[in-house]
């Protein structure tokens, strides 16, 4: 065993790169959750994401506006889901799995092209001043811009759900979409919007992982990102911070497990493999114990007319 | 009236006709555990199954179905496979192997094949490569190439097969560097791009700077690439869009001849339950082009291993090795035989860490 050999500092950074897609596709379906409309197509839309992201930062050499490309796909691809849940009244568990197979078809089909195929490099977001200060420079103010926008649509969040009228008026639609109705507030338009947003953060997510994460296209790569990131809204109680903590933690502990092991230490391989979704579980679960709870009109239809 | 018996007609006798055709053609079935576009293994199988089809023609139909979990889910498909008329189906992943005798046993009539397993029955045949022919000739540059003289390993599962790649690997580095250390990183997984990149790089933190990788996509590829002085090699698939830095060479699978020759067998009726291990000598592993990043007397010393691996004068388990724990295992000059090798479940001395149950 030899821990000497892992750098606390590089473990961080890393740490960070690891969490962030899974933050920005769950801070999506947290707004959509609140909104009370079940999306369980992050996979699909993070998939999407990655592809379009790719491809056109490829062809436009400019990876930011590959990034905006992916948002737009998880976005358009949402409004598919949103059309059949929200216009069509089609169930929304089924519709959210079936628009996860299809956009992993999907993916593939665009994708055909691009393996293989290396990316435009994504510029590092050196901040000055800052990134200069020992320890927290690195793992903090040194990262790409992407895990500052991550962050920053985290406390964007939290505020909005928390202190502004729109804020309280998603709620108030999640929470009961027929009193809101009642009030004027327009339910199916309202959450058109959320399933959109959630659309464009799961994008996002998809693209961090193909063009700054990994950074190639393959086939299948979110491998079960966005599984997790739907779990992780549930075990985080619907709240912005404990999805950042959930993130960290998941991520953190991916990362330290494969330093763990590398390192030699003396725990067995199958715990290490496995304490990411424990610990992540174990934590949050103990933290939910104020005992908050679900949207409650979560995964119901709403029809004006009913 | 007459209008509707003539449609009628020409429908069953197209309907005769499509039924008829397919019976001479001989349809063979493929289960894939990763998609056809991973770069890697699956790839390289999938590549097997164009070369049948290029091969036979209009007698041969071949289905696929990809990204499949080592599970129950792998014995559905194969079920559908073999109920959708299949005559023969290739299961191309270790994890298939009790599904593969399961569903077998139910279909007698069609003809099994399963990749790197070690059960057979009187419709299954099992076959593999010994790469870990090829992971002697990386172990050898590997060893040669380290300055840190920390080579990291990406395992994916404990299972024989994979540890018999790093003993390889392990014995030749050693052999031409007495002190290089292998640090080994079990994934639990063929396939995750993001997985195996954040597993590459911890390694890489950790001060290795040769990668030798065990799963199935170029994701370490791209790490090491980042990071700059790091060599990798091609896994399962040459990933020559890596060359010539950071991938050095790779180990190709390359199934078609075996694929070819199976279905043919099927055809003529001699298909018979076989335990096929074939390696470097029978072009079933292949070296991918050695790249310029590696100097060319080290060049030289691998392509020269590799013949003599090829030829079969040398074999990559030779004594004197001891386990790990410093029990002898081969006496000098003794080679392993293929049963231990099938079902090796230990460190050769001198590798640090456990293996996981």
């Amino acid at each position: 065993m030899d821990l000497s050999s892992i750098n606390p500092i590089l473990l961080l950074a890393s740490l960070i790169v690891a969490a962030t897609p899974l933050l920005l596709a769950a801070i999506g379906e947290l707004v959509v959750e609140k909104a009370g409309v079940l999306n369980l197509g992050v996979e699909g839309m993070m998939i999407t994401g990655a592809i379009c992201g790719f491809a056109i930062a490829v062809n436009t050499g400019s990876p930011v506006v590959g990034l905006i490309a992916a948002a737009g796909g998880g976005a358009v691809l949402s409004l598919l889901f949103a059309l059949l849940t929200q216009f069509a009244m089609a169930n929304q568990v089924a519709s959210g799995l079936s628009l996860t197979l299809f956009g992993l078809g999907l993916s593939a089909l665009i994708g055909q092209d691009y393996q293989g195929v290396k990316p435009p490099a994504f510029p590092k977001g050196d901040i000055p001043v800052l990134s200069d200060i020992p320890v927290l420079g690195p793992i903090l103010f040194s990262q790409d811009f992407v895990v500052y926008l991550a962050f920053f649509l985290t406390l964007g969040v939290w505020v909005m759900l928390k202190y502004s009228r729109a804020g309280l008026i998603l709620r108030a639609v999640g929470e009961n979409h027929d009193a809101a109705h009642a009030l004027g507030y327009k339910v199916v338009r309202i959450r058109v919007l959320a399933i959109l947003f959630g659309g464009a953060c799961a994008g996002l997510g998809g693209a961090y992982i193909s063009l700054i994460r990994v950074p190639q296209w393959t086939e299948g790569m979110t491998a079960g990102i966005g599984w997790i990131a739907l779990a992780l809204v549930v075990f985080a109680s619907w709240k912005p911070w404990r999805v950042l903590l959930g993130a960290c933690l998941f991520g953190g502990v991916s990362v330290l497990q494969l330093n763990l092991q590398a390192a030699g230490v003396a725990i067995p391989v199958e715990y290490l493999a496995m304490s990411p979704y424990l610990i992540t579980i174990i934590v949050l679960v103990i933290m939910s114990a104020d005992r908050s709870r679900a949207p409650a009109s979560l995964g119901k239809g709403f029809h004006a007319g009913s | 009236m007459k209008r509707r018996t003539l449609l009628a007609t020409a429908a069953m006798a197209m309907g005769l006709a499509t039924a008829g055709i397919a019976e001479d053609k001989t349809k063979v079935g493929f289960v894939y555990v990763g998609p056809v576009g991973d770069g890697g293994w699956t790839y390289e199988h999938n590549n097997g199954r164009l070369a049948v089809e290029e091969k036979f023609g209009d007698k041969v139909e071949t289905v696929f179905v990809e990204s499949v979990p080592e599970g129950p889910d792998a014995e559905r498909v194969m079920t559908q496979m073999a109920l959708e008329g299949a005559d023969l189906i290739f299961t191309t992943s270790f994890g298939y192997m009790d599904q593969t005798i399961n569903v077998a046993k139910k279909f007698p009539n069609v003809k099994f094949e399963h990749a790197t397993g070690y059960k057979t029955a009187p419709n299954v045949s099992v076959y593999s490569a010994r790469f870990y022919e090829g992971r002697a000739v990386q172990g050898t540059i590997a060893g040669r190439m380290t300055k840190s003289n920390v080579i990291g390993y990406i395992a994916s599962f404990p299972i024989p097969e994979v540890i018999r790649g790093i003993n390889s690997a392990y014995i030749h580095a050693k052999k031409v560097n007495p002190d290089v250390q292998f640090k080994i990183v079990w994934a639990y997984t063929w396939f995750d791009p993001a997985k195996e990149a954040d597993a590459a790089k911890a390694l890489i933190e950790q001060g290795a700077d040769v990668i030798l990788q065990h799963t199935d996509s170029t994701a370490p590829q791209a790490a090491a690439q980042a990071a700059g002085n790091v060599i990798t090699f091609g896994q399962a698939s040459d990933m020559s869009e890596y060359a010539p830095m950071p991938r050095v060479s790779s180990i190709i699978d390359n199934w078609a001849p075996y694929y070819i020759e199976r279905t043919q067998a099927v055809m003529d009726g001699t298909w018979e339950t076989v335990n096929t291990w074939n390696g470097i000598g029978k072009g079933m592993v292949g070296i991918g082009e050695i790249s310029d990043a590696v100097p060319a007397e080290v060049k030289a010393e691998a392509l020269a291993l590799k013949d003599a691996l090829g030829s079969g004068e040398y074999h990559a388990f030779t004594g004197p090795l001891n386990k790990q724990d410093g029990t002898p295992w081969l006496a000098e000059g003794e080679v392993a035989d293929d049963g231990t090798l099938a079902g090796m479940n230990f460190y050769v001395e001198g590798i640090e860490g456990t293996i996981p149950n």
